[in-house]
C-alpha cells in the first residue's frame, strides 16, 4: 500500500489489547497464477509470459454474541515481471458494531453497489485495483466511517471517506496497459487537499416485493482518473492521472420475475470539466436443469451507454454485452461464463471467457481467456489490441 | 322447513363419514404443521457428506439460523464454512406460503449481495442430492394431498400420503410421505421426477425431541436412485429460542456473517 500503510498497522496493533480473548477465525487463500500472451507486445519492454503468487489471509473475531466484529484481510502479490503488479494492500481492517436497527463500521473496507454484470457503473466507494484484473472488479480497501440505519423504510448508509486511494496501473513492463503507460508518480488532484480530502457518500436501499432498489449520492474526488499526456523526469512520454472533484447521483434497480432478472444502473455525474449521464441495463434469463441435467444455463444481455460518447473515460460508451453462463451444480461447482462486449459504433469487441472448478475440499482452478478483436483506433480498447491472453490460476483455500 | 333441516343434517352426516382421500391427506399435513409450530427460532450446524457412485466423498459444512414467521413462511439464513472457497457465502431466504420465495445470495469475494431467482428450486443445493425445494420450509400450501393407506414402516404405524407440488417450477410430479401416526413426523419421503419415475428416497433417522415438543432428525439420508449418488445431512448443536429477530435476517446482516 503506497499510502498510510504504517498508520493502519499501528491502528491494528492498537486494537489487539482491547479485545477479549476469543478464538480467532482464520480463512483466506494463496494462489499461483500464470499468464501467457498470444501476440508480441506493442512496446518491447513488455513481457510475453508472466507468473505471480498471491496471498490473501483473513483474520476475524466476533464478540458480544456477534454484536462486535473485527476483520483483518491483507492482500499481497509478487509478480515476476511487472513491478507495479507486485503490490500489497489492506482490503479489510475494521471494527463493526451492530445495534438494534443500526450499525457502525470504522476502518478499511470494501463496499459494493449495483446489480449489472458486465460493468459496475454505480459502484464508486472503492478504487479499482486495476493491476489485479483489467475487468476492474478487484478493489482497494477504502478507509471509512460508516453508519447504517436499518428501518421499515429501508436501509440508509452514510459514509465518511477519509483518505483517497489512487488507482493501480501496470508498469512499463506490464501488459494490458495504455500506450504510453500511466505514470502514477505524476498523479494530480483538483482538490487542494489532494489524497487527504474527506469524501462523502450516502445510499438508501430497500426491496419491495420483486424489486430491489438503491439510490446513491457521492460528493468528493472521483475514482476514475482523467489520463493526461505528460513527460516524466526521465523524459519519457507518459499519461498522468488527474482526479477531479465530482458530484454523482445514481440509481440501481433489479426486478426478479421468475426466471428473469431485469437490471438497470444509471448515474448523473457533474464535474467542472463535464456533466453527463450514463446507464447500463439488461436482463439475465436462466434455464433451469438444461437438457434434463442438473446444470443451469443463463442468457445475459446488457447495454452500456455513456452520454460522453467518444470522449468517455470508459471504454464502454456505446456497447452491448452478450453472454452465456453455465453453472453445472456439481460437487466441484464448475462454472463457465462466455461472452463478448461489442461497440456498436466501431465494432471493437472484447471476448471474455471465465471458468472455474473446485478440486477436492481446498483447491480451486480458474481460467480466463480474453481477446480484443477488430479494435478501432477511436476506442479506448485500441491499446490492448495485441494483448490477447490466457490466465490460469490455482488457489489453495485455508 | 323440517325437510330442509333434515336434508342439511343428512348432508352433514355424509360429509363427516365419507371424508375423501384428499381431505384426509390435507388433514394429516395440517396436523404435522400444527404440531410443529410455535418453536420461535433456532440455530444449528449442518454437515453434508456427498458421495458419488464410485464412493468418492466431499464435505459441506454450514450454519443455519431460522425464524418462524406468523402467517407466512420462515426466514432462513445459511452460512457456508466448507468447502473453504465458499466460506462466508450466505443465503437468505424469505419463504412464502403461496408466492415465490425471496432469496438473496452474498458473495464475500466481491462483497456483493445478489437477489437470485428462487424459481431455481429444483436445482441441487451445493452439488448435493438435496434440491433447494427439499430443504425449504415445508408450508402446507405448497402441495395438494391425498391419503393412500395406513401401513407399518419398520414396525412403526404410519400414514402413507401422497403430495403434489403446486409450483410448476418444482422438479417433482409427486412425493410419497410416510408419516409417523403417533408423533406426526415424516419418516421417509420418495420423490418422483416430472416423468413420474422414482428419483430419490429420503430417510429420517435419530429423531430427538426439543423444547419437550418439537421433533428434529439428527440425520437425513438422501439416495438418488437414478445416479447412484447420495448425501447424508447431519444436524448438530440445535438451539431453540435463541432470541433471533427480524433484524438478524436482512440484506445487511448477510454482509456481516462470519
Amino acid at each position: 500500500m503506497r499510502m498510510g500503510g504504517k498508520g493502519w498497522l499501528l491502528l491494528l496493533f492498537g486494537l489487539f489489547p482491547a479485545m477479549p480473548s476469543l478464538a480467532w477465525d482464520w480463512a483466506g487463500n494463496m494462489a499461483v497464477e500464470g499468464r501467457t500472451f498470444f501476440q508480441s507486445p506493442l512496446d518491447p519492454r513488455q513481457y510475453d509470459n508472466d507468473a505471480s503468487i498471491s496471498l490473501e489471509p483473513e483474520l476475524a473475531r466476533e464478540w458480544h454474541d456477534g454484536r462486535d466484529i473485527f476483520v483483518f484481510r491483507p492482500f499481497g502479490r509478487l509478480d515476476a515481471r511487472d513491478e507495479e503488479r507486485s503490490h500489497w494492500d489492506i482490503r479489510e481492517l475494521h471494527w463493526t458494531h451492530v445495534g438494534d436497527g443500526w450499525e457502525t463500521l470504522v476502518g478499511v473496507s470494501r463496499v459494493f453497489w449495483g446489480v449489472t454484470e458486465a460493468w459496475h457503473l454505480v459502484d464508486v466507494i472503492n478504487q479499482t485495483d486495476l493491476v489485479e484484473d483489467p475487468d476492474a472488479e478487484d478493489k482497494l480497501g477504502q478507509p471509512m466511517v460508516k453508519l447504517s440505519l436499518e428501518q421499515d423504510w429501508g436501509t440508509l448508509d452514510l459514509f465518511l471517506l477519509p483518505g483517497f486511494r489512487e488507482r493501480t496501473f501496470p508498469g512499463a513492463d506490464g501488459r494490458i496497459r495504455t500506450h504510453p503507460r500511466v505514470d502514477t508518480d505524476l498523479t494530480s488532484y483538483q482538490s487542494g487537499r489532494e489524497w487527504k480530502r474527506v469524501d462523502l457518500a450516502a445510499r438508501w436501499s430497500r426491496y419491495i416485493g420483486e424489486w430491489d432498489i438503491g439510490l446513491s449520492l457521492f460528493h468528493g474526488t472521483g475514482r476514475d482518473p482523467l489520463l493526461l499526456p505528460a513527460v516524466n523526469g526521465k523524459g519519457e512520454q507518459v499519461l498522468a492521472p488527474y482526479y477531479e472533484l465530482i458530484d454523482q447521483a445514481s440509481i440501481d434497480l433489479q426486478a426478479t420475475l421468475g426466471q428473469w432478472l431485469w437490471k438497470l444502473e444509471a448515474l448523473y455525474r457533474h464535474s467542472d470539466n463535464d456533466s453527463f449521464y450514463a446507464w447500463t441495463g439488461g436482463f439475465e434469463y436462466t434455464i433451469v436443469g438444461v437438457a434434463d441435467s442438473a446444470a443451469d444455463l443463463g442468457l445475459l444481455a446488457e447495454v452500456l451507454y455513456d452520454q460522453r460518447g467518444d470522449q468517455s473515460a470508459t471504454p464502454f460508451n456505446h456497447d452491448a454485452f452478450l453472454a452465456l453462463r453455465w453453472t453445472a451444480n456439481d460437487e466441484q461447482s464448475s462454472e463457465l461464463l462466455a461472452g463478448f462486449i461489442v461497440d456498436w459504433k466501431y465494432g471493437s469487441t472484447l471476448l471474455n471467457l471465465e471458468g472455474s472448478r473446485r478440486c477436492g475440499q481446498r483447491w480451486k482452478a480458474s481460467l480466463i481467456l480474453r481477446a480484443w478483436l477488430n479494435t478501432d483506433e477511436r476506442g479506448l480498447l485500441y491499446p490492448f489490441r495485441n494483448d490477447d491472453y490466457l490466465q490460469l490460476e490455482l488457489a489453495r483455500y485455508f | 322447513m323440517r325437510i330442509l333441516l333434515l336434508l342439511l343434517l343428512s348432508l352433514f352426516a355424509v360429509g363427516a363419514t365419507a371424508e375423501t382421500a384428499e381431505e384426509k391427506g390435507l388433514a394429516i399435513a395440517r396436523e404435522v404443521d400444527q404440531r410443529d409450530s410455535g418453536w420461535g427460532d433456532f440455530q444449528a450446524h449442518m454437515d453434508m457428506l456427498l458421495r458419488n457412485r464410485h464412493g468418492e466423498e466431499s464435505l459441506r459444512k454450514m450454519r443455519i439460523k431460522s425464524l418462524e414467521v406468523k402467517d407466512d413462511g420462515d426466514k432462513t439464513l445459511i452460512v457456508f464454512d466448507e468447502p473453504r472457497d465458499v466460506k462466508g457465502t450466505a443465503l437468505l431466504t424469505f419463504s412464502h406460503k403461496v408466492k415465490d420465495d425471496d432469496q438473496w445470495l452474498y458473495l464475500p469475494a466481491l462483497k456483493r449481495v445478489k437477489r437470485i431467482a428462487s424459481r431455481n428450486k429444483s436445482g441441487p443445493f451445493m452439488g448435493s442430492e438435496f434440491a433447494y425445494e427439499d430443504l425449504a420450509s415445508q408450508e402446507v400450501e405448497k402441495y395438494t394431498y391425498k391419503y393412500l393407506r395406513d401401513d407399518l414402516l419398520d414396525g412403526t404405524p404410519v400414514f402413507v400420503i401422497e403430495r403434489y407440488p403446486v409450483s410448476r417450477y418444482s422438479g417433482y410430479k409427486r412425493q410419497v410421505v410416510w408419516v409417523d401416526k403417533q408423533r406426526y413426523i415424516p419418516l421417509k419421503i420418495e420423490y418422483y421426477d416430472r416423468k413420474n419415475s422414482l428419483l430419490k428416497t429420503l430417510t429420517f433417522e435419530g429423531y430427538r425431541k426439543y423444547l419437550d415438543q418439537y421433533w428434529r432428525a439428527d440425520r437425513m439420508f438422501m439416495q438418488n436412485h437414478q445416479t447412484g449418488k447420495s448425501t447424508l445431512l447431519t444436524w448438530k448443536d440445535y438451539r431453540f429460542r435463541t432470541g433471533l429477530k427480524d433484524s438478524d435476517f436482512t440484506r445487511n446482516s448477510l454482509k456481516r456473517v462470519r
